[in-house]
């Protein structure tokens, strides 16, 4: 009995949490005027012309292609710069250790509206504007901090007596890392993976300010779907519907290593 | 916990220094020398020294910006971090149950910022929109544009439905990362799931928490494009977040000056209230765990 109630509160939120997606995805099943002219729960004649479109226009499918190059090279060089650092603040002391960790962290607060125009001035020096290593560069800005944050708690749960019993045994430190180590911070490095690309997916004033056309992300493209007839609310839907998909296929990779946890019993 | 010392771990630590600094100093620094010059364009630019931050701090507009700043991050807080571990405490273990819940609840997270806003403005549209027409068929008359009362509930709406997930899946994630071990001992000790939940599930979510606690705080005290793009900052002035009012400074006037002074102070609040709650929560769990 007790377990159904809690199904049931679950369920409910579901329901809330999706409402407003369902909301998109019935207006991106219908035309613009229809959408404006009716209210309906549900799409009455469906049509499929606003995904043709963003599917058949390539300044609509250039967007999805370029967010999902910077933000995978992104991902890729935040968890791999992370992970060592996360090891060494969970494991040792070092000069300014706690310093540099709360340092990292600072680098999320700056409010970006001033910030943006250093940016495009530092970037512009090293010829990178346009391009999607600029953006993914950019977004370590607040991507590796977060990661560091993220696996240096996961790694802090694991007891020290398994790596000093591993190294007794002989590994080494990166066969340590990789044979032991990884499999029992799995769920952090899920998170940390899902966390990155879902960050730097929906940034937009960065992306927005460091490209112009060749690497413009599908978020700035959208702000285009205002025109003189006012917002083209169908085909806007229809993007947004698409720009979930990537990052649930990624959550949806990274699921069981959030769900599993780490089994100590394998050690 | 005592750990190893050794300089030498400054090795691992090299590469995220060198990857952020990169993005980080030339930019903070170019804002701090904005702060204290006037510019009146390339190559011309007077000292002013703390000119900027002597109007910026006396401006009575920014401090009703800053009051609704806190009101609007205290209640996220309030509201985000509880329901946030309450879901993750509901959510299934394993199996195609776990699967699914993570994946939906992923979705808010994975719509861009302005998009999240755009949506909003229709979801809520008493026309044509499913919450505003639902609000209006019960007999209240619902326009968050016209109503600063109704403007805050419908942001704070769309707050907590876009933000809630990140902490059930951060505390969901830290849930799992219990080993078995500590629930079959509570078990055989006979412990009250509130038992459980107070001496085990929150002191080892502690980790995670921290860093939902102030992801949530520095991200909401620096919203800017939902509440751009779903009320302008109105009805009136009364959405005028920090972050609103100082593009319309920076963008809007194009004052240079004042606005990098501004964000300066901007930094300084989040970085002294940050600081605090990880000082509060790095000591609350030295008791126990």
């Amino acid at each position: 009995m007790k377990i159904k109630k809690r199904t049931i509160a679950l369920i409910f939120y579901f329901i809330l949490l999706l409402l407003p997606i369902y909301w998109m995805l019935n207006m991106s099943l219908r035309t613009n005027a229809d959408i404006l002219s009716t209210f309906s729960l549900y799409p009455r004649e469906i049509t499929i012309a606003n995904y043709v479109k963003i599917f058949t226009d390539s300044s609509w499918y250039s967007g999805y292609i370029n967010s999902i190059i910077y933000v995978s090279i992104n991902t890729l060089i935040s968890l791999f710069t992370a992970l060592p650092a996360a090891y060494a603040f969970s494991r040792y002391r070092f000069i300014g250790d706690s310093q540099m960790f709360f340092w990292l962290l600072t680098n999320r607060m700056a409010p970006a509206a001033v910030f943006l125009l250093p940016f495009f001035q530092l970037y512009s020096t090293f010829g990178l504007i346009d391009t999607h290593i600029a953006v993914a560069l950019a977004h370590c800005l607040f991507n590796v901090p977060l990661a560091v944050w993220i696996l240096e708690g996961f790694m802090s749960g694991v007891p020290r007596e398994i790596d000093e019993t591993a190294y007794i045994d002989g590994y080494s430190f990166p066969g340590f890392f990789v044979m032991i180590f990884m499999p029992l911070i799995r769920s952090g490095v899920g998170v940390t993976a899902f966390f990155c690309f879902m960050f730097s997916w929906v940034e937009l004033l960065f992306a927005r300010t460091l490209t112009t056309t060749v690497a413009k992300p599908i978020a700035a493209i959208m702000t285009r779907t205002v025109s003189a007839t006012g917002l083209d609310w169908g085909l806007l839907s229809a993007a947004g519907i698409l720009t979930i998909v990537p990052g649930a296929l990624v959550i949806w990779f990274v699921r069981n290593h959030m769900a599993k946890g780490f089994a100590m019993g394998r050690v | 916990m005592n750990k190893w010392e050794d300089n030498k771990a400054w090795f691992l630590v090299l590469p995220v220094f060198v990857i952020v600094a990169f993005s980080a100093i030339i930019p903070l620094m170019t804002v701090v020398n904005y702060s204290i010059q006037d510019i009146f364009g390339p190559g011309e630019r007077v000292f002013v020294g703390l000119e900027w931050f002597k109007e910026v701090l006396g401006d009575p507009r920014l401090h009703e910006a800053l009051m609704r700043q806190f009101l609007f991050s205290g209640l996220v807080l309030l509201i985000e971090i509880p329901l946030g571990i309450g879901i993750a405490l509901l959510m299934p273990k394993k199996g195609w149950g776990a699967s699914l819940s993570l994946v939906l609840m992923a979705l808010p997270l994975l719509i861009p910022w302005n998009v999240i806003g755009t949506i909003w403005i229709v979801f809520t549209r008493p026309d044509i929109g499913l919450l505003g027409s639902f609000i209006n068929g019960m007999g209240i008359p619902f326009d968050h544009t016209a109503s600063p009362t109704q403007a805050w509930i419908t942001l704070m709406l769309m707050e907590v439905w876009h933000w809630t997930p990140l902490v059930v899946l951060l505390a969901y994630a830290g849930l799992r990362a219990i080993p078995e071990a500590y629930f079959q001992a509570a078990k055989i000790d006979g412990a009250s799931a509130w038992a459980v939940f107070k001496y085990i599930q929150l002191p080892k979510m502690r980790g995670v928490l921290t860093i939902a606690l102030l992801l949530r705080f520095m991200d909401s005290f620096l919203i800017y494009a939902e509440p751009f793009v779903l009320t302008g900052g109105g009805p009136g002035n009364t959405t005028t977040f920090l972050s609103i009012y100082l593009v319309k400074i920076a963008v809007g006037q194009f004052d240079l000056g004042p606005a990098a002074a501004f964000s300066l102070i901007y930094f300084l609040i989040i970085l002294l209230l940050s600081w605090l709650f990880y000082q509060v929560l790095q000591n609350a769990g030295k008791g126990d765990a």
